[in-house]
């Protein structure tokens, strides 16, 4: 069994590896007395933890970085993920006792008893959880990487108009982001003011989406929260920087007769909240879609136990893997796109009606 | 899953599938007659699409 599961990991781990027909060989050889529907459960249960955010950063089977846990629990406790033990565990901090159920923290007691109600939900006390978490630190190192990147860039503008290292391979698209988004969505007048905002979630989508391709199994697009959080901002930048036409646009249309307006006025503004809704929801679901269809195809090797299941598994996923780095890149401008779209219906100046 | 989830899913996929295949081939025609504004039909043809799409997954969630 564990043999199995190291091997699983690995086959993820390396992602196309080209060695795979080795392993399928092995894994047959493993797995040969188990039933089949054991290895579609263990695949099932290994892309359900892939898409969980966890309080350690699992690298491979048995290599694992611990990450900083911080509740807040009658002020804040912060110990190290190491002591769940991978949720085996019951952590003990300042007396109290804590125990990771689905990836949760739970406040239980000695024993690590957690209680459930009749639906099987745990109904042991939740702290607040602060805790940088895989996909929080990721956003971080993506914020200083980002950070890092675009301040040597400005930098080497001081001295020479054309940029240097890794800024020659990033004016074009800044310059396209500037010039075929912002500009004609936006308009010449107001643009200036949001293309901080577009490429930051730009760059910030599009690199993040691409580390979720890497082996190290990140997937921070894939947790609705982000993409939530990155939607929000949109909302909130179209709501306080719209103007008068904008708002009269939404609670009294122009140009259509007076019980229509009545009518329109609820729709338009269910409309505002749908607009960054759909933001989300396109973006988590994207990735996620992708991430669930690379291991399920990538799982098939452990499925097919012929000659035909490797290659098969091993073709497709290269190329999903190459519509993959396509998407992440579209989903990037799509997000920016329509964000410059919103902005530019907020700030829309004449109207000839 | 359940069967009527399945066949739900399905729907929306051939759904999503004809309306983005109706963008993609209208913006094909577009381009054929008006090579010049390619980047601009591109565009609109991808907003468009992106617009199915977010419809099409809400869709896929409560399926």
């Amino acid at each position: 069994m564990r043999v199995k599961s190291t091997l699983l990991t690995f086959v993820f781990t390396v992602l196309l590896s080209t060695a795979s027909w080795a392993e399928h060989h092995d894994a047959n050889h493993d797995t040969h007395a188990d039933p089949e529907k054991d290895i579609k459960a263990e695949i099932k249960e290994f892309i359900a933890h892939h898409l969980q955010d966890t309080h350690d950063f699992h690298l491979t089977k048995g290599v694992s970085f611990p990450l900083p846990v911080i509740l807040w629990d009658n002020g804040f406790q912060v110990f190290s993920s190491s002591k769940f033990h991978h949720g085996e565990t019951v952590a003990e901090h300042n007396g109290n006792f804590y125990k990771l159920y689905h990836g949760k923290v739970y406040k239980t007691d000695a024993e690590g008893t957690i209680t459930y109600d009749d639906y099987h939900h745990a109904v042991n006390e939740k702290p607040l959880d602060f805790s940088i978490t895989k996909n929080v630190s990721f956003i971080l190192i993506v914020s200083v990487l980002m950070m890092w990147m675009f301040s040597r860039m400005a930098k080497s503008y001081k001295t020479n108009p054309i940029p240097t290292g890794i800024g020659r391979f990033l004016e074009p698209i800044i310059v396209y982001v500037r010039d075929d988004i912002a500009r004609p969505n936006i308009g010449e007048k107001h643009y200036k003011r949001y293309m901080s905002f577009l490429l930051t979630v730009f760059f910030f989508v599009w690199i993040i989406n691409l580390l979720g391709l890497t082996p190290l199994g990140v997937n921070v697009t894939n947790n609705i929260a982000v993409t939530f959080s990155l939607a929000i901002m949109t909302y909130l930048i179209t709501t306080f920087t719209g103007n008068k036409h904008y708002w009269k646009h939404i609670f009294w249309m122009p140009g259509v007769p007076t019980p229509m307006k009545v009518i329109l006025a609820p729709i338009e503004l269910l409309g505002t909240i749908i607009k960054p809704f759909s933001l989300m929801i396109r973006l988590y679901a994207n990735i996620t879609a992708g991430h669930v269809v690379l291991m399920s195809i990538i799982g098939l090797m452990f499925i097919f136990k012929s000659w035909i299941g490797s290659p098969l598994s091993f073709g497709l996923a290269f190329a999903l893997a190459l519509l993959e780095l396509l998407v992440a890149a579209l989903q990037a401008y799509i997000f920016t796109m329509l964000s410059a779209l919103y902005f530019g219906s907020a700030v829309e100046e004449h109207h000839d009606h | 899953m359940t069967i009527p989830n399945i066949v739900g899913a399905g729907l929306i996929v051939i759904g999503a599938g004809l309306g983005i295949g109706k963008i993609g081939g209208s913006a094909m025609d577009a381009i054929a007659r008006q090579p010049e504004a390619s980047g601009k039909i591109q565009t609109a043809m991808l907003i468009a699409a992106a617009l199915i799409e977010g419809i099409g997954f809400a869709a896929l969630f409560a399926a």
